[in-house]
Formats: C-alpha cells, structure tokens, sequence
C-alpha cells in the first residue's frame, strides 16, 4: 500500500468510528424497548414458543383433532411424550361372548415432561392431524420438577372451559 | 505546650480526606453510570431495582464485595498477590494532590505537578505485572504481558503531547498551565493543538485500559486478565482504581487542553467538574461503541500512527512558540 493510499484508510477508519458514535448516541436517546418485569409485561407473545400442547377443539368428549397414534412420541428425541390409546368398552360378538375391546382413536392420557423437552419441534411438525402446537406459556415457575410435567388433555379441557 | 500545626500540613490532611471521600463516592457514581449508559446504549433501562433508578446498586455491590473472603491461590506469590490491589489504589490518592480543582481549591502547589502525575500514573501498571506474575495464573500472566508493551507503547506518545502543552506555556505548573488559558473555548490549548488533544485523549484511554484498548483484562479471551485470581476486595480495588484513573486522566485532560476550571460566564470548579465528566462520558460512550482492537493493531496505532503524529504536533508547537 502507498503512503497516500494508508492515509486515505486512515481517514476512512476515522469517520467509521464517527459513524458507530453516532449511531450508539442514538440508542442513548431512544426510549427503551424493555418493560420492568414483575410491574409490567409484554402486551404480544404470539411468536413466543413455548412447551407443546394440544390444539383444543370442540368435539366432544376428548376434545383434541388426537388421533393418539403416537407418531410425537416415536419422534421425539428427548422421549418426554406419553400417549395412551383410550379403551373403547368390549362390545359383545356374533357369538354372545365379550371381544377383545378395541383401541379408540383418541387419547386417553397425554403427558409432556417438560424437564426433558429441548423444544425441537419435532412432534409438532410429525403430527399427521396438526393437533399439536407451541403454547405462548411465558411465565412459568414452580418449586418441583413434578411441576413441569403436564397432562396435556386436561390442559386443552381447561382451555376451552376457560374459552367459555 | 502543644505545638502549633503548620497549615501546610493541615491542609493536604484535610485535602487528603476529602480525596478519600471524593474517591470512594466518585467510584460508586460511576459504576452505577457506565452501567446505567450500557443500558441506554443498548435500549433497555439497566439498574433499576434498588433505590430511585437503581441508584444504590452500587453501594449494595460493594457491601457484596466486602463481605466476600479473601482467597489467593495455593501457587501465588501471597506477597505480591496482595500488593498488587494495594499498590494499584495508593498511588490515585497521590495523583489528586496536584489537580487544581479551582482556582484556590488544591492539595499542594507542585512546581512539577505534571511529572508527578505521569510518575505515579505509571505506578498503575507495576501493580498490573505484579497482580499478573503473583496469581501463579496462565490468564492473567498473558494479561500482564500485554499490559507492559500496551504502557511501553503508548506512554511514549502520551509524554510527546504533554511535552507539547509544556513547551507552550512554558511550565510545569497546573495552576500557571491553565492560568494561561482564557474563559472561551477558542482561548484554551484544544485550539492550537487539536491533534495533540485527540492523540492524549486516545493514548489515556489505553493507559486506563479502557475499551476499545481494555486488552490487559479482555474478558472474552482471558477471562479477566490481570485480577481473573481475585476476589472481594482484591478485585473491587483494582476496579475502584479503574474508574479513579479514569477521572485523573480526564482532569489532565481538562486541565492541560480544555482551559482547566476557566469557562464562559462564571468560571469556577463547576467547570472544571462538568468537562471531566464529559470526558468520562465520551470515554464510556467509546466503550460501548467500538469492539477491542488486536493486539498487533493495538501496538501497531501507537508505534506507526500516534508517535509520529505526536512528534510532528511538538514540531508543530516548537515553530508556533518560536513565532
């Protein structure tokens, strides 16, 4: 590099400071986009993802689309998903005797161990039905792990008796 | 008979306690500031909790610090070790005696003020190398390497723009230096000498290891350099004696260039206290800015642009004394 050219640089490098100067004095004067927590929250979380849970809807009497295939809990790398097949009642045969009882197309229990969960996703996107989804659940605490672990479908039952 | 107390005495007694004061205030004001900015810097409102504006956090920080025990490492020179904060903390007492604060308001009327200054200022370092060497510590060693060749390189330039101011008014004295210089701000040595004032106010950032030049402590490769062994007080010293260098330096700063506690309309040390905290302001405002420079950019500002830029400024003062 010539002489002048290093100068020219020099002066180049300068006015670059004076521009990173500048736009971190802006940021001094602009109001602040944080909030104080416990006093204040955030008004929008809809981007927020949080634990998975099921996508209440209204057919009665399981509430969820679940089709309890356990396809989320085959996925799921971290195996914090539970999913037991109802039971239907046993009907009786063409030969007057109880049938083995069949497996009904929902859930009978649904449990997340959040504990284990990294969030991956990888339920909600293998979910066949799309009956799973990232709750907006910000603010979690508790005093035990026992606390993180959720019954998913009393989860959607209480949501929609809260919808109402 | 008890003998009479000379008022010379009296006074740098006095003086030495209010410094303390002083000092100790000053440091937690300005821990809670630097954090309080890097918030605003960065859009969020930093310190908020405790007191109005988080304004007692500091003071609660340092109860902390306090109340921690004291643990050198099992390898340490524990001499040294110890030494290291002392001796990085003493010497800012010292520095203040000569700073004039106002026209009447001084420790001690030094003819040579201005070298005692840049003797003691250097001190900081020696405390640097010994912190360094006493950890027994792979980090702070590289930590105290790099602060001796950042204080070889840039006292040099720092001691060319002194000369500068020096060789102009013809003094070494602080009272007479700023004597000289008029109320406006075209009358005070920023005027005629503005690239000595950019180059003395760059190599202070690095003798305070200030960033963008905080390479002696780099938390991101060396976790924390120097005082990465030290705990409570060990470290609050060092820290106490960061932001008190800070305000030296800013009041050479002040005193050699900005016109000292003249200004316009009532001069007075309210001045003289608003263009130091200005200085310290931009100082805190550049760390938040720029990211820490490499070290071979590091000695390469110093060796290849501000020693030449220094010596053609004292040429540049020797033909403006001279006409």
């Amino acid at each position: 590099m010539t002489f002048f050219e290093e100068i020219r640089q020099a002066f180049k490098g300068i006015y670059s400071l004076l521009v990173g100067l500048n736009i971190t004095g802006k940021a001094l004067v602009t109001k602040v986009e944080t909030v104080h927590y416990p006093r204040q929250t955030v008004d929008n979380i809809d981007t927020y993802h949080g634990h998975i849970e099921l996508i209440p809807t209204d057919t009665t009497p399981h509430f969820t689309k679940c089709i309890a295939c356990g396809t989320c809990a085959h996925n799921c790398p971290a195996q914090c998903i539970t999913v037991t097949k109802a039971e239907l009642p046993p009907e009786i045969g063409e030969d007057g005797k109880p049938q083995k009882p069949k497996k009904a197309k929902y859930p009978e229990l649904f449990k997340l161990d959040y504990n284990h969960c990294s969030l991956c996703g990888q339920c909600v996107e293998n979910c066949p039905v799309s009956a799973l989804r990232f709750s907006t659940d910000v603010y979690l605490a508790g005093f035990s792990r026992e606390d993180f672990e959720y019954d998913l479908l009393a989860r959607a039952k209480q949501n929609i008796e809260d919808k109402e | 008979m008890i003998p009479t107390i000379p008022m010379e005495m009296l006074r740098i007694i006095i003086f030495t306690v209010a410094i303390i004061l002083f000092v100790s205030v000053n440091a937690l004001l300005l821990v809670w500031l630097e954090r309080k900015l890097a918030g605003h810097f960065q859009v969020r409102p930093g310190p908020f909790e405790v007191g109005p504006h988080g304004l007692l956090q500091t003071v609660c920080d340092g109860l902390k610090l306090m109340g921690k025990q004291l643990v050198a490492p099992a390898g340490a020179d524990k001499r040294l070790f110890w030494a290291a904060p002392i001796l990085a903390f003493a010497p800012a007492f010292l520095c203040f005696l000569p700073i004039p604060f106002g026209p009447h308001l001084l420790g001690m009327d030094f003819e040579t003020g201005v070298i005692l200054i840049l003797a003691f200022t250097s001190l900081g370092v020696l405390a640097t190398i010994l912190a360094g060497w006493g950890s027994n510590n792979k980090f702070s060693l590289l930590g105290a390497s790099r602060a001796v060749s950042q204080a070889v390189a840039y006292e040099v330039p720092l001691l060319i723009t002194v000369l500068g101011v020096v060789m102009y008014s013809g003094s070494l004295d602080f009272t007479s230096i700023i004597g000289q210089q008029g109320s406006w701000p075209w009358q005070w040595n920023v005027m005629l000498q503005p690239l000595g004032f950019l180059i003395f106010f760059v190599c202070s950032l690095a003798e305070c290891n200030r960033a963008p030049f905080d390479l002696p402590e780099a938390e991101s490769e060396l976790t924390a350099g120097f005082h990465t062994e030290y705990s409570g007080m060990g470290f609050g010293l060092f820290f106490f004696a960061e932001y008190t260098n800070m305000v030296i330096t800013s009041s050479m700063c002040t005193a050699l260039f900005l016109g000292g506690w003249h200004g316009p309309f009532f001069s007075g040390w309210w001045w003289f206290a608003s263009k130091v905290y200005f200085l310290i302001f931009v100082m805190m405002w550049m760390r938040w800015t720029f990211p820490r420079v490499r070290f071979d950019q590091l000695l390469n500002l110093s060796w290849k642009w501000l020693i030449p830029l220094a010596l053609i400024n004292l040429f540049y003062v020797a033909v403006l004394v001279k006409l």
